[in-house]
């Protein structure tokens, strides 16, 4: 990949929700780029525009003004079924509440995407089964989230973003519904995993040891990047 | 992948079997009803082609007074007919076989202690050929029986097992209203007719002897001929209704003051009007499946929003509106073919028992089967559409902010 351009570029981007004096600059000009294979962090106080900007790198949201390019492809102009094809072959997200599907197996979420993927049912099983394995369920690929403690569910949920061999993996406060503890673990998986497939990895999270974890910081306020410095890698 | 949607729709739909039961119910007794309708329906016109069969295709019956449904039909205005009538059929027209005359009243037949009420026709030996109605027991009329106007009764199954029971009837006595005459015959059994009267609670007596002993007249209300073998029913038509003209003296251009059907035309009036009941009562029955297609859309539009989450997932990883659509809808699609499925298997169990009772036979009908079956699929395509595209067009943001 030429250098010239980054994976992940965003230009003067805004989003702006309601009208008048309804309106709310979640996002007031951010100018993000984001190079293959880095870990970022953001952070910042509530409502600071995180999840909006997850949400747009993420192609589950347009911008109001402003340019957003991933991997060379403009993604503002694009209707939701292409983005759709973007986050299918490109994206995967990580959530806070997990978002797994109900009453269905482990082995049925993990293979969730794969399905979209057009991927025959054989190789599914066993993409699924080895993902399920890399996040250290062995043995649990019948459980019901329900039957599941919820580090194991972020794990089933994090086997679920790794099947399906995505560039990038945004994860909106992955760790927020976790103690300490579990937190850790969580991340000591995210990191090897990143250091074994070479993941671009983006992350909000509240925790200053939580962003510890990756290369690089950004710190946001009011709809706007304050702050953007490297860290050192963990990797 | 439209495999894999149609298993993800038959899990999804056995996750939620008691709702799923619920949200189906209405098809179930739809289809079911529509199935044993028109299930019904069939045995029913096959019943009346089998008894008109039974009766003789080749029957042809006179009646006083215009055929119709209006005020003057079989008026009693209308000249009744004679013997001399009945004769003169038989003898001048060469494709008339054999013509009989027959009178009928309703009256009380008693044999020792027991009484019972039955229609008494009034004819001679020529009704058991016409009829092709054979004798379990005994025998006919013969013709001196019926010249000289003997006191003699041949008894059908339902008179005889009333009277009678087990018993042999047979030169027994009974009173038939005032007249008391010996049992020479039994009929054999023939079983309901088609408009589902018992044509074997009867009991013939000889017109002679009914007129002189019951009535006190001449009249013959009925003529009942059957054609020769071979021979044209509409030619055979005309023939009597030329005749008859010429009997009654009826001038040229008057109308006939009697009228000539034969059974093809009352089995075709009969099996058409078993036809409009069952398309009527269909109708009802398909408009229960419309509703039951409602119930669908209400609870798929139920499912849509307890499931918001999940479409969002599904949305997130990927999922196109038309693979959300189609998920939804082979869903609405496979329940409603799932209720169908219960509801023929219903419907035909219904029929059954209700052919077997009303004494019908039971006609199961795979055409109807099929259609039922697509006609389910496309109340559930229809019905789901609406909630399949409200799934579909989520905005995957808030479908997954969704509690
Ligand atoms: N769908 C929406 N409609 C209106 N306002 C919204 C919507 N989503 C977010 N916002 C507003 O945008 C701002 C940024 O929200 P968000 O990106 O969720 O913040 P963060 O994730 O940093 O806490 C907040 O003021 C929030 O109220
Ligand atoms: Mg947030």
């Amino acid at each position: 990949m030429p250098h010239s351009e980054p994976y992940i570029s965003l230009k003067d981007i805004r989003r702006i929700y309601g009208q008048g004096d309804a309106e709310v600059r979640a996002l007031d000009g951010v100018d993000i780029d984001i190079k293959r294979g880095e870990f970022v962090a953001i952070m910042g106080p509530s409502g600071s525009g995180k999840s909006t900007a997850m949400n747009l790198i993420g192609c589950l949201d347009r911008p109001t003004s402003g340019t957003y390019r991933f991997n060379g492809l403009e993604i503002a102009g694009l209707d939701g079924d292409e983005r759709a094809l973007i986050r299918r072959h490109y994206l995967a997200f990580i959530y806070q509440g997990y978002n797994l599907l109900a009453r269905t197996s482990a082995l049925d979420n993990v293979e969730l995407p794969l399905i979209y993927k057009g991927i025959g049912k054989r190789e599914r099983r066993e993409r699924a089964l080895h993902a399920l394995d890399l996040v250290g369920l062995k043995g649990r690929e019948t459980h019901d989230p329900s039957q599941l403690s919820g580090g194991q569910q972020q794990r089933v949920a994090i086997a679920r973003a790794l099947a399906g061999d995505p560039h990038v993996v945004l994860a909106d406060e992955p760790t927020g519904n976790l103690d300490t503890q579990r937190s850790r673990e969580i991340m000591e998986l995210i990191v090897e995993l990143r250091r074994k497939s070479g993941l671009t990895i983006i992350m909000v999270t509240h925790d200053e040891e939580i962003a510890e974890y990756a290369s690089r910081l950004i710190w946001m306020v009011d709809g706007r990047v304050q702050q953007d410095r490297e860290l050192q890698d963990a990797a | 992948m439209l495999w894999d949607m149609t298993k993800l729709a038959l899990k999804s739909i056995f996750r939620n079997a008691l709702r799923s039961c619920l949200t189906v119910l209405g098809v179930v007794i739809g289809v079911a009803s529509v199935i044993a309708m028109l299930t019904l329906g069939q045995g029913s016109s096959e019943q009346v082609i089998a008894d008109v069969e039974k009766m003789g295709t080749n029957v042809i019956v006179v009646r006083p007074g215009q055929r119709g449904m209006g005020p003057r039909a079989h008026s009693t205005a209308a000249r009744p007919f004679n013997i001399k009538d009945v004769d003169a059929l038989e003898e001048a027209l060469p494709e008339i076989d054999t013509a009989a005359p027959i009178s009928s009243q309703q009256g009380t037949i008693v044999a020792g202690t027991e009484n019972h009420r039955a229609k008494i026709t009034a004819t001679d030996q020529r009704y058991l050929v016409a009829s092709d109605w054979p004798l379990a027991l005994g025998r006919n009329f013969n013709a001196s029986e019926t010249r000289s106007g003997k006191p003699v009764c041949i008894l059908g199954q339902t008179v005889r097992q009333e009277l009678f029971g087990t018993a042999d009837p047979l030169d027994q006595p009974v009173r038939i209203k005032k007249m008391s005459c010996n049992v020479i015959g039994v009929l054999t059994e023939k079983g309901a007719s088609s408009i589902g009267a018992d044509q074997d609670d009867v009991v013939l007596v000889p017109l002679r002897t009914y007129q002189r002993r019951l009535t006190g007249k001449d009249d013959v209300s009925v003529i009942y001929m059957s054609v020769v073998d071979g021979a044209s029913t509409g030619q055979a038509i005309r023939d009597v209704e030329n005749l008859m003209r010429e009997l009654r003296r009826i001038a040229p251009g008057d109308e006939d003051d009697f009228s000539v059907i034969d059974m093809k035309q009352v089995a075709s009036m009969l099996t058409s009007i078993t036809g409009v009941l069952t398309g009527l009562l269909s109708a009802v029955a398909a408009v229960s499946l419309l509703v039951g297609g409602i119930g669908i859309m209400n609870i798929m539009l139920v499912s849509v929003t307890e499931r918001t989450r999940e479409i969002g997932i599904r949305l997130a990883v990927g999922a196109q509106t038309h693979q959300v659509l189609m998920q939804f809808l082979i869903e609405a699609v496979a329940l409603s073919l799932l209720g169908g499925l219960v509801g023929i298997i219903l419907g035909l169990g219904l029929a059954a028992i209700g052919a077997h009772w009303i004494d019908i036979p039971f006609v199961p009908d795979p055409g109807i089967i099929l259609l039922a079956f697509v006609f389910s699929a496309i109340v559930g395509a229809a019905f789901g559409y609406y909630p399949a595209r409200a799934a579909a067009n989520l905005d995957p943001i808030e479908a997954l902010r969704h509690e």
